[in-house]
């Protein structure tokens, strides 16, 4: 079975870098603004209180676009997990309160959202409704659930202070808060479920193209559901880490955290068109976002200057992520603003 | 590889296909050696296509017979996933490679190398894609590498890896549907190769293609269907290019008459 090479025109020039590390332009992005902060505001970012505060309020939201990373990276799309954390939240703390067991409130907490990614996944892959248009629909019935359950009301479950449950999921390891450490353990599972399994790899050929996908032999339904399962255990998963920080539960939790889990995703450098993915870019743009808000308080801009600012880094590091690490995004982004009709 | 202890890979008796009142195929006989590359010729609605989706397990028969390795083929339990285990691939003119994955994963899709887990062996597989683009496919020194994704290569080299796939998962009958539509000469060239890359490997082809001089330069038979049935079987020795084409421009002929009368 050997041939003799086949013809070919002079070598062509190597058609892409060396080495390339994941992730690369928005690793650059979070020192320089690190490096901004402590020029700025020396005080508050050479002490360790800040980034312990970041480290608490951050994991939640990471998680959340640590799951939107895969789900966008099947071309596919999931604004039902505000509602998720709404209706997660209230099982895990009327679960905790009514019958005191926690732990089971967890369970009930991560399978209500996994029950929840069943819904929306049938509907995405078996009735064949686009999914920004559904999970808009479902995210307003759930939500409307978990308010309507709650009667509006919040639970505070002070009595879980000290509890197992609670050192666990927002207790201190090393002097450092739990919820990163279970942030940290979700970025490298998903890490490894994207890049190196089976599922991650249907995944991406899924928002490559779903034909594609079909003929070479992936049951894109079935991989579809799968996927936002997983959307939404996360989701219920990242609501009862919210509730055991704040001891208690607010229907309105969700709320405020749709926006900044996606564009964690897109200014970590995931392409919106689907069929790839960097679960690294998305962890590390997790962290500025979630950084960008108290930072840019601690550096004594006016409160009311922080969206702009978000807006400008958000914009710059999407641009500087098309321009330096992937020509080819470039020119298909071209071809996609003047060939689309 | 498989020993191939066989007469014809696939051999069809008076296969019969209808859509309804319509009949797409009639009375086809047609049996494929198995180191033998076949050309199907036809015009637009001959039922080259019909007939390779029957052989494939996409549309069944209304009748006839179907062997394979000279076995007879059991209708209730033939599908595309039975012919996929008898090691049937087709290789389309797109929408069989995912754009934007590196070339290691388009060789593996749907067939990874995995742990009980589910977990991708990358290095193996990265490994034997370099293997086959070396080897089987002759990519030496021209800067594709089993990381190189499938959006930087030509149409030509594209369908180079859908064959090398196919190859490499030991199919001992590839159907390529119109490989070379829309390339460029110098790709069509490096199609060309690629075919002849089954052949010498010991397989069978079957190879549909608008362009007479193609299928001429390559098929050890040429089929010629036309309104459903199969009226020649053509040797390229023995015919040449302007020949054929005259036969077959002749063909259209009575098929104008026919309509006319």
């Amino acid at each position: 079975m050997s041939g003799t090479p086949m013809k070919q025109t002079a070598p062509m020039l190597a058609r892409r870098p060396a080495f390339k590390l994941e992730g690369l332009p928005i690793i650059v992005v979070f020192f320089v603004l690190i490096g901004l902060f402590i020029g700025f505001a020396p005080g508050v970012f050479l002490n360790w209180p800040i980034y312990n505060s970041f480290l608490v309020t951050i994991p939640p939201m990471l998680i959340l676009s640590l799951g939107l990373t895969l789900v966008i990276a099947a071309g596919e799309i999931d604004l039902s997990f505000p509602a998720v954390i709404a209706l997660s939240g209230f099982l895990f703390a009327y679960v905790t309160r009514h019958f005191g067991m926690p732990w089971l409130g967890l369970a009930a907490a991560i399978a209500g959202g996994a029950v929840i990614g069943i819904i929306n996944g049938w509907l995405v892959a078996v009735i064949g409704i686009p999914s920004i248009i559904i999970t808009i629909g479902t995210s307003f019935f759930w939500s409307g659930v978990a308010t309507v359950l709650s009667g509006g009301m919040s639970y505070t479950l002070q009595r879980l202070t000290g509890s197992a449950i609670n050192g666990v999921f927002a207790g201190t390891l090393f002097g450092i808060p739990a919820e990163a450490f279970w942030a940290l353990g979700v970025a490298v599972a998903v890490w490894f479920i994207l890049n190196r399994h089976r599922f991650g790899e249907h995944l991406l050929f899924i928002g490559d193209s779903r034909e594609v996908a079909r003929v070479v032999g992936i049951n894109t339904m079935r991989e579809r559901i799968k996927l936002f399962v997983l959307m939404g255990a996360l989701a219920g998963f990242a609501s009862v880490l919210m509730t055991l920080e704040n001891l208690s539960y607010f229907p309105t939790q969700g709320q405020g955290i749709l926006l900044s889990a996606l564009a964690a995703v897109f200014i970590g450098g995931t392409s919106v068109f689907g069929g790839s993915a960097t679960v690294v870019g998305s962890f590390f743009g997790a962290l500025i976002i979630g950084m960008l808000d108290a930072g840019i308080v601690a550096t004594g801009v006016a409160g009311f200057w922080v969206e702009v600012i978000v807006g400008l880094v958000f914009v710059s590091a999407v641009v500087l992520h098309i321009g330096l690490d992937d020509p080819a995004r470039l020119r298909l982004l071209h071809r996609r603003l003047r060939g689309r009709t | 590889m498989s020993d191939r202890a066989y007469e014809h890979i696939v051999r069809a008796e008076k296969l019969c296909v209808s859509f309804g009142k319509v009949r797409a195929l009639t009375d086809i006989d047609l049996a494929i050696g198995r180191n033998e590359i076949v050309g199907l010729i036809g015009d637009n609605g001959a039922g080259k296509s019909t007939l390779i989706k029957t052989l494939t397990g996409v549309i069944p028969p209304s009748s006839g017979r179907l062997f394979i390795r000279d076995q007879a083929v059991d209708w209730n339990n033939f599908s595309v996933r039975r012919a996929h285990d008898l090691r049937f691939e087709t290789v389309y003119q797109e929408k069989s490679l995912g754009e934007k994955q590196p070339l290691w994963r388009n060789f593996f899709v749907g067939r990874q190398i995995v742990n009980r887990f589910g977990f991708i062996n990358v290095r193996e597989e990265r490994r034997i894609a370099n293997e086959i683009l070396q080897r089987q496919l002759g990519f030496r020194g021209v800067g594709i590498d089993a990381e190189s994704t499938v959006s930087k290569l030509s149409g030509g080299e594209r369908q180079g890896i859908a064959i090398g796939r196919a190859m490499h998962f030991d199919a001992d009958l590839i159907i390529l549907d119109e490989p070379t539509t829309a390339l460029a000469i110098k790709e069509v060239q490096k199609v060309l190769d690629f075919v002849r890359r089954i052949k010498e490997s010991g397989r069978a082809a079957i190879y549909i293609e608008h362009n007479l001089a193609h299928v001429h330069a390559l098929a050890d038979r040429l089929v010629v269907l036309d309104r459903g049935r199969i009226v020649a079987n053509i040797r390229p020795a023995e015919m040449d290019l302007e020949e054929l084409t005259r036969f077959l421009i002749g063909l259209q002929q009575t098929k104008h008459a026919g309509v006319a009368a």
